[in-house]
C-alpha cells in the first residue's frame, strides 16, 4: 500500500509539473503538443548532469544542478516551438509532433554517441544514475520521499500565484483569450507568448527528469518518455486549464498509472485479473469523455492555436 | 482573354517541390553536422551510407532483396501519409493516423492469428477498424465540437493499450511478441503473386506494395476527379463557402475522418500481414509510423502522387540509418533527420506565402508603372 | 469666449491604391463638447479614426493636441495622449472579471503582484462619479451588453483619457440602455471630457451632440452647431446629392408571390438581443424589393435566416408556397433560390479553386456535371464555364483555369453573379452586389439585375448604397434596428426622406 501511495505521488508530481507547463503555454495562446519531446530533453539534461557530477557532490548541490540542467535544456528546446509558431505562424500541431519525434531521436543519437565514445562495445542508449539518484530520496519508514514531490507542490503554488495574483499572469491569460484586446491596451502579445512557451519548457523539462528518476535508476532514451507528455495534456484538459484542478487530476491519473505498476500487490485488484494496460488506458478514456461532455462550455483558452496577426484588428 | 502559360517559378506545384527539396537538403545538412560533431572521421561515409541504403551491398541480388525490405515498410508509411493528407485536404489534422494504424494492426493480427481468417478478410477488418476509430473524432467534432487533434491523441493511446490487451491472447507464451504469421496461419499472408521473385525471393514483398501505390492513385482520382473530392476540398479551403452552397459539412466531416482512418488501418494490415514483424504486446509507445506519415504527407507537398516519393524517401533514409557504422553512430540518426525535415515543413507555408507575396508586390509595381494598359483589373 | 480645441485633425488626406479615403478632412474637437461624426458607410470615418490611432499614416495633414502638433505612430502613442476609444466590437476578455478588464495593461502593482484592493477603490470611485454602475467581480461573459459597454468606458476613464471616442455605441443597445448611455455621455462632457460620437442615427445626434461634422465619400462636407440645424439638414448633408446611376427600366409588373417572410426573428451573433425582430414582407415575381438601411441593422441576419445560413428563432419563410423555414440550404437552392452573398470571400467563392470550379459551385451535383459513378464531367464543366465567362464577360488571366484568388474583385463578383443568375431560379437574393466595384462593373451588374426581374424572377436586393436603392428598387423596405420601419415607393420618395427612415428619425406605425 505504501508502494502505491509512493508511486501515485511521484507520478502525480510528474504529471502536475508537465501539465502546469502545458497550462502556461496554452494560456498564452500556443498549443503545446511537443511536451513529450520537451520532457525527453529535460530528462537528458538531468541524466547527463547526474552522470558527470562527481560522486561526492552534496545532496543539495546535486539536486540544484540536476534541476538546473533539466530546466535549461527543456526551455531551450521549447524555443523551437516558440520561434516556429510565434514568429513564423507555423502549424502548431505539425511543429509539436516534429518536436516529439526529434526529442526522442535526438536524445538517442546523442546518448548512443556518448556511450560508444566511452566504450566501443556499448551501443545502448542507456544512462545510469544509481548513486546520484540517492540524493533525491529520503527514506521515511519504508516510504521513499522524493524531493521532487516537494518541488511539484512548490511549482503548483507558484503557478497558482503567478496566474491569478500577478500582473504577468493577467496579461498572459489575456493573450490566450483575446490577443486583440491585450494588444489594444499595450501588451506585447509576442513577448507574452514566448514567456508562456518558455515556462512550459522549464516545467516540462523538470517533469522529464522527475519521470526518469521515479522508479528506476537508469533510462533507455530510445523509449522517450512513453507518452507521459500526452498524458499530461490529458491531465491539463481534465483539470480545465486551472492549476488546482490540474493538481487533483494529476493525483487521479497518477493513481491509475501507479495501479498499473503495482496492482498485483493489492489483494482485491489482483483478484480482478484486469490487465495493467487497462489502468494505463483509463486516464485517456476519462479525458475523452470529459471532452465530449464539456466541450460546449470548455474553459480552453479561446485564442489557443491561432497565430496572432497584428494586422487583424 | 489571352491564355498565357504560367511561368515555372509561379506554379504552386513547382514552388512546393522546391520547398520540399530545400527541407530535405537542410535536414540532411543538419544531420551531417550532427555526424561531424559525434565523430568527424566517419561522417562522410555515414551520410552516404544513409543515402545509399540497400546500395551499400555490392551484389545486385542482395541490393534487390534489401530494396524489397525498404519497400515493404514504405507501403504502410505511404498509407499513413495518405491518411494524413486526405484529412488535411478537408481541413482536418489527423494526428490520429498513429492510433488508426494500431487498431488496423490489432484487427488484422487477431483475425489472422486468433480466428484463422484468410488475408483478405484480415485486411478488410484492418480497414474497418481504422475507419471506425477515425469516425470517432469525426463524430466528436461534428456533434460535440471537440478539437480533432486532442481527441485523436487520446484515441492513439486508448488504441495502443486496447490492442495490447487484445493481442495478448495470440502471443507467444515466452515472449511479448505475437505468433509468427507464417507458422500459424500462412493463408493470412498477403500473396506475392511472383513479386518476391523480382526481389531476390524476398518473401515479404507482396502485392501490398503495388496496392499501396494504387491506393495513392485512387486517392488522387477521388480528390481531383470526383464530386466527393470536389466537396471535401471545398470544405478544406473554405468551410463557409461549402456551407453556403449547401454541402453537408457534418456528414462530410465524419466521412473524411472515416476514410482517413481506413487508409491508416489498411496500411497496418498491409504491413503486419506480410509477417515482416510481430506485434510486441508490451510496447509502451504508439508506433511512429503514423507520425512519420505526417512527415511524408507534408514533405510530399500534400499531393497523393508526391507522397509516394516522399514516403519512399523517408523509409529509404530510415532503413539506410540501419547500415551506419554502429561503433560510431546510431541508427536513429535517420529518425533525427526525418524529424528535422518535418519541423522544417512547418515553415514551408510561411515561406511560400512570403514568396508569393513578394511576387505579387513585384506585379503591383509593374502594374503601377504601366497603369494605362488594362491588366484584367477592375476597370473594364 | 472661444473654447480651446482638445484635438484637431487638420487637412488630413489618406490615399489607398485607386481611392482617396480621406480627402482634405478637418475635424476639430473642443474641450468638453460632444461632437458627432456623421457619414454613410464608406464616407471615410473609420479611416479617419485609424489615422488618429496611428494605424495609418496620412499623406497630408497634421494632428494637434491642445494646439501642439503631435505625431501618432501607433495606438500606444494615442493612449499616451489621452485618446481612448470604445470600439464597436468590445475588446474585453470574456472570462475575466470586469475589474481585471478595466485595469489590464495599467495594473497597480507591488513587486509584480496585483494590488486589486487599490484598483477596486479607484474603479469604484470613477463608477460613482460618472454614474457608471458595474459589478466589478462579475465575469464579462455573464453581464449585459450595456454593462460591458460601461466597462469599456471605465477602461478609458481609468486611463485618465481626456478624449473619448465612441464608435457606433448604440448599435448593440436596447432603447433603455441607449438613454442611459446618453446620460453618461452628457455627464462625462460636463466633467470636462471631450467626446467624439461616431453615428448615423440622427435622433441620437440631435439629442446629445453639441456640434456635428459630416463626411461624404471621403470628403469633408462641413461642421454645424446642433442648436442651429435640423434633422433634415443633417440628412441632406449626409446623403444629399443627385442619384448617380440611372438605370433604364420599365415599370414592374408584379405577378405571383415568390417569397413570403412572416414574423421572422433571428438571433444575433454579437450581442444577446435579436438581430431581426419579427420581420414580415413579400417579394413577387417580376419586382425588385429592396431592403435599405444602414449597416448592422439586421439585414445580414435577415438574409442568413432566409437563405438558411443561420437557423431562425421564430417565424416562417415560404418559397413559392412551400414552407422552407428549416429546409437545408441545398434544397432551397434546388427549389429556385439564388444568393449573391454579402461577403464574396467568406461565402461566395472558394478562392483556391479555379474559376470554372467556382462557376459550378451551385450546380456541380447536377447530372450535367457529374456522372452516376460520382466523377465530375470535366469537359462539361469547362464548356459551361466558357459559356458563362463569355456571356458575363468575366475577365481573368488564364480563363477557366485561373485561380479565383488571383482575379480582381470586380471579376470575382461577376463570376458569382454569373453563377447565381444562370441557374434555374425563381428568387434572386443579392446582398450588396456591387460593393467595392468600379462604375463600369456596377452598371453591368445593375443591368443584369433588372434583366432578371424582367425575366419574371423575384429579386430581393439588400443594399447600403442609397443610389443603388433608388435606381433599382420597385419597392423599398427600410430596416432599422432589426425591424422594417417603412415601405417607400422610389418614384414618390426622396433620398432625404429615405435617409430619415434609415437613421431612425422617422418610422411608419405598424400597419
Amino acid at each position: 500500500m505504501i508502494l502505491l501511495i509512493q508511486y501515485t505521488l511521484i507520478f502525480a508530481s510528474v504529471l502536475l509539473l508537465v501539465a502546469l507547463g502545458g497550462c502556461f503555454s496554452e494560456h498564452s495562446g500556443v498549443i503545446n503538443i511537443g511536451l513529450e519531446g520537451i520532457m525527453v530533453m529535460g530528462a537528458l539534461g538531468g541524466a547527463l548532469m547526474m552522470k558527470f557530477l562527481p560522486g561526492d557532490t552534496s545532496a543539495f548541490m546535486m539536486i540544484l544542478l540536476v534541476v538546473l540542467a533539466s530546466v535549461i535544456l527543456g526551455a531551450l528546446y521549447s524555443l523551437l516551438l516558440a520561434v516556429a509558431s510565434i514568429n513564423f505562424k507555423a502549424d502548431q500541431t505539425l511543429v509539436g509532433s516534429a518536436m516529439n519525434l526529434l526529442g526522442a531521436a535526438g536524445a538517442t543519437v546523442f546518448v548512443k554517441a556518448m556511450n560508444t565514445a566511452e566504450d566501443v562495445n556499448n551501443v545502448s542508449s542507456t544512462i545510469q544514475y544509481i548513486e546520484a539518484k540517492k540524493a533525491f530520496i529520503v527514506n521515511i519508514g519504508g516510504f521513499e520521499f522524493n524531493w521532487f514531490m516537494l518541488l511539484a507542490i512548490i511549482a503548483l503554488v507558484l503557478s497558482y500565484i503567478t496566474l491569478y495574483k500577478t500582473r504577468f499572469g493577467l496579461r498572459l491569460m489575456a493573450c490566450g483569450e483575446h490577443p486583440q484586446a491585450a494588444d489594444s491596451v499595450g501588451i506585447n502579445v509576442c513577448k507574452m507568448r514566448y514567456a508562456g512557451v518558455l515556462i512550459s519548457g522549464v516545467l516540462g523539462g523538470l517533469g522529464g527528469i522527475v519521470y526518469i528518476t521515479a522508479g528506476v535508476s537508469e533510462w533507455k532514451f530510445e523509449n522517450g518518455v512513453a507518452g507521459f507528455g500526452f498524458l499530461a495534456l490529458a491531465v491539463m484538459i481534465f483539470g480545465q486549464w486551472k492549476p488546482l484542478r490540474i493538481a487533483l487530476a494529476a493525483l487521479l491519473f497518477g493513481l491509475f498509472r501507479a495501479l498499473s505498476n503495482v496492482y498485483t500487490g493489492i489483494g482485491f485488484l489482483n483478484a480482478l485479473q484486469l490487465p495493467s494496460a487497462l489502468y494505463n488506458m483509463l486516464p485517456y478514456i476519462i479525458s475523452l469523455l470529459v471532452l465530449a461532455f464539456t466541450s460546449k462550455k470548455s474553459r480552453a483558452p479561446k485564442a489557443e492555436g491561432i497565430p496572432y496577426d497584428k494586422g487583424m484588428r | 482573354m489571352k491564355k498565357e502559360k504560367t511561368p515555372l517559378m509561379r506554379r504552386s506545384g513547382f514552388q512546393t517541390l522546391l520547398a520540399s527539396l530545400a527541407c530535405i537538403l537542410i535536414g540532411l545538412l543538419i544531420g551531417y553536422i550532427a555526424l561531424l560533431i559525434i565523430n568527424p572521421a566517419g561522417a562522410n561515409e555515414a551520410i552516404s551510407t544513409i543515402l545509399k541504403n540497400f546500395l551499400t551491398y555490392s551484389k545486385p541480388k542482395t541490393q534487390l532483396k534489401y530494396l524489397g525490405n525498404t519497400l515493404v515498410k514504405t507501403a504502410p508509411l505511404l498509407m499513413c501519409s495518405l491518411s494524413v493528407l486526405f484529412a488535411y485536404k478537408a481541413g482536418l489534422f489527423n494526428i490520429g493516423a498513429a492510433g488508426q494504424y494500431v487498431v488496423g494492426a490489432g484487427a488484422s493480427l487477431y483475425l489472422a492469428l486468433g480466428l484463422g481468417m484468410p488475408w483478405y478478410v484480415c485486411l478488410i477488418a484492418a480497414i474497418a477498424a481504422g475507419a471506425l476509430l477515425g469516425a470517432i473524432p469525426g463524430l466528436l467534432k461534428a456533434y460535440r465540437n471537440v478539437n480533432e487533434v486532442i481527441s485523436c491523441i487520446m484515441l492513439n493511446w486508448i488504441s495502443l493499450y486496447s490492442v495490447n490487451i487484445l493481442l495478448n491472447k495470440v502471443k507467444e507464451p515466452t515472449s511479448p511478441y505475437t505468433y509468427v504469421l507464417s507458422n500459424t496461419n500462412s493463408d493470412a499472408i498477403i500473396p506475392s503473386l511472383g513479386l518476391s521473385k523480382l526481389f531476390s525471393k524476398n518473401q515479404y514483398v507482396t502485392i501490398a506494395i503495388p496496392m499501396a501505390v494504387l491506393v495513392a492513385v485512387l486517392i488522387w482520382v477521388i480528390l481531383e476527379k470526383t464530386k466527393l473530392g470536389y466537396e471535401l476540398k471545398a470544405t478544406g479551403f473554405n468551410k463557409n463557402a461549402a456551407k453556403y452552397c449547401g454541402m453537408k459539412e457534418k456528414k462530410n466531416l465524419v466521412l473524411t475522418m472515416s476514410i482517413s482512418g481506413a487508409l491508416a488501418g489498411m496500411g497496418a494490415g498491409m504491413f503486419f500481414l506480410t509477417g515482416f514483424e510481430q506485434w510486441s504486446c508490451t510496447q509502451s509507445a504508439v508506433p511512429a509510423m503514423g507520425f512519420n506519415g505526417i512527415a511524408a504527407a507534408f514533405l510530399g507537398g500534400l499531393n497523393p502522387i508526391g507522397v509516394i516519393f516522399s514516403s519512399y524517401f523517408i523509409q529509404h533514409i530510415t532503413n539506410g540509418g540501419a547500415y551506419v557504422d554502429k561503433t560510431m553512430y546510431s541508427a536513429q540518426i535517420s529518425d533525427f533527420v526525418s524529424a528535422i525535415i518535418i519541423y522544417l515543413c512547418g515553415f514551408v507555408f510561411f515561406f511560400k506565402y512570403a514568396y508569393s507575396n513578394w511576387l505579387s508586390r513585384k506585379d503591383e509595381k509593374k502594374n503601377a508603372n504601366a497603369s494605362d494598359s488594362q491588366e484584367g483589373g477592375d476597370a473594364e | 469666449m472661444e473654447q480651446p480645441y482638445a484635438i484637431e485633425m487638420l487637412n488630413i488626406t489618406k490615399r489607398f491604391p485607386g481611392i482617396v479615403a480621406n480627402d482634405n478632412i478637418t475635424l476639430q474637437l473642443k474641450k468638453g463638447e460632444i461632437h458627432a461624426l456623421l457619414g454613410e458607410n464608406g464616407a471615410g470615418k473609420s479611416t479617419l479614426m485609424s489615422v488618429l490611432f496611428g494605424l495609418y499614416r496620412p499623406e497630408e495633414g497634421v494632428i494637434k493636441k491642445d494646439g501642439q502638433i503631435v505625431e501618432i505612430k501607433d495606438p500606444n502613442d494615442a493612449n499616451a495622449l489621452g485618446i481612448g476609444m470604445v470600439h464597436q466590437h468590445f475588446k474585453l476578455v470574456e472570462c475575466f472579471s470586469v475589474l481585471d478588464n478595466i485595469i489590464m495593461g495599467m495594473e497597480p502593482c507591488k513587486h509584480g503582484f496585483l494590488q486589486k484592493a487599490e484598483a477596486r477603490e479607484k474603479v469604484m470611485a470613477l463608477s460613482d462619479k460618472y454614474g457608471l454602475s458595474v459589478d466589478p467581480d462579475a465575469l464579462v461573459e455573464d453581464i449585459t451588453v450595456g454593462m460591458q459597454q460601461r466597462t469599456e468606458i471605465l477602461k478609458m476613464l481609468y486611463r485618465e483619457n481626456e478624449i473619448l471616442i465612441f464608435d457606433e455605441p448604440t448599435a448593440v443597445l436596447t432603447p433603455q440602455e441607449i438613454d442611459e448611455l446618453m446620460q453618461i455621455m452628457r455627464g462625462l462632457a460636463a466633467e470636462g471630457k471631450s467626446i467624439l460620437f461616431i453615428s448615423h442615427k440622427l435622433n441620437e445626434i440631435m439629442s446629445v451632440a453639441d456640434r456635428c461634422s459630416v463626411l461624404r465619400k471621403g470628403k469633408y462636407i462641413g461642421t454645424v452647431n446642433i442648436a442651429d440645424t435640423s434633422r433634415e439638414e443633417l440628412s441632406r448633408m449626409m446623403v444629399g446629392r443627385d442619384v448617380e446611376f440611372k438605370v433604364r427600366k420599365a415599370d414592374a409588373k408584379p405577378a405571383d408571390t415568390i417569397l413570403k417572410v412572416e414574423n421572422l426573428t433571428v438571433a444575433s451573433k454579437v450581442h444577446s438581443n435579436n438581430a431581426v425582430k419579427g420581420v414580415s414582407f413579400e417579394a413577387r415575381a417580376g419586382e425588385i424589393v429592396c431592403i435599405a438601411g444602414i449597416d448592422g441593422n439586421g439585414q445580414t441576419e435577415l438574409v442568413y435566416g432566409i437563405t438558411g445560413l443561420e437557423p431562425v428563432k421564430s417565424g416562417k419563410v415560404t418559397l413559392c408556397g412551400k414552407d422552407i423555414t428549416s429546409a437545408p440550404i441545398r434544397q432551397r437552392s434546388i427549389m429556385g433560390m439564388s444568393h449573391i452573398p454579402e461577403d464574396r470571400h467568406k461565402h461566395g467563392m472558394v478562392l483556391d479553386y479555379s474559376l470554372e470550379y467556382n462557376l459550378v459551385l451551385q450546380r456541380y451535383f447536377e447530372p450535367e456535371f457529374v456522372n452516376k459513378a460520382g466523377f465530375l464531367k470535366r469537359s462539361a464543366i469547362r464548356a459551361y464555364a466558357e459559356r458563362l465567362i463569355k456571356q458575363f464577360d468575366v475577365r481573368s488571366g488564364q480563363g477557366p483555369v485561373t485561380t479565383a484568388r488571383s482575379m480582381s474583385g470586380g471579376n470575382q463578383q461577376k463570376a458569382i453573379v454569373a453563377r447565381e443568375m444562370d441557374k434555374e431560379t425563381k428568387l434572386l437574393i443579392a446582398v450588396q452586389p456591387t460593393r467595392g466595384l468600379d462604375i463600369g462593373a456596377i452598371e453591368y451588374i445593375h443591368k443584369q439585375i433588372v434583366a432578371q426581374r424582367d425575366a419574371g424572377k423575384a429579386v430581393l436586393l439588400v443594399s447600403l448604397e442609397l443610389d443603388e436603392v433608388m435606381a433599382l428598387a420597385d419597392r423599398i423596405l427600410v430596416m432599422y434596428e432589426g425591424e422594417i420601419v417603412g415601405e417607400l415607393d422610389p418614384k414618390t420618395t426622396s433620398v432625404e426622406e429615405l435617409g430619415l427612415y434609415m437613421a431612425g428619425a422617422k418610422r411608419e406605425e405598424a400597419k
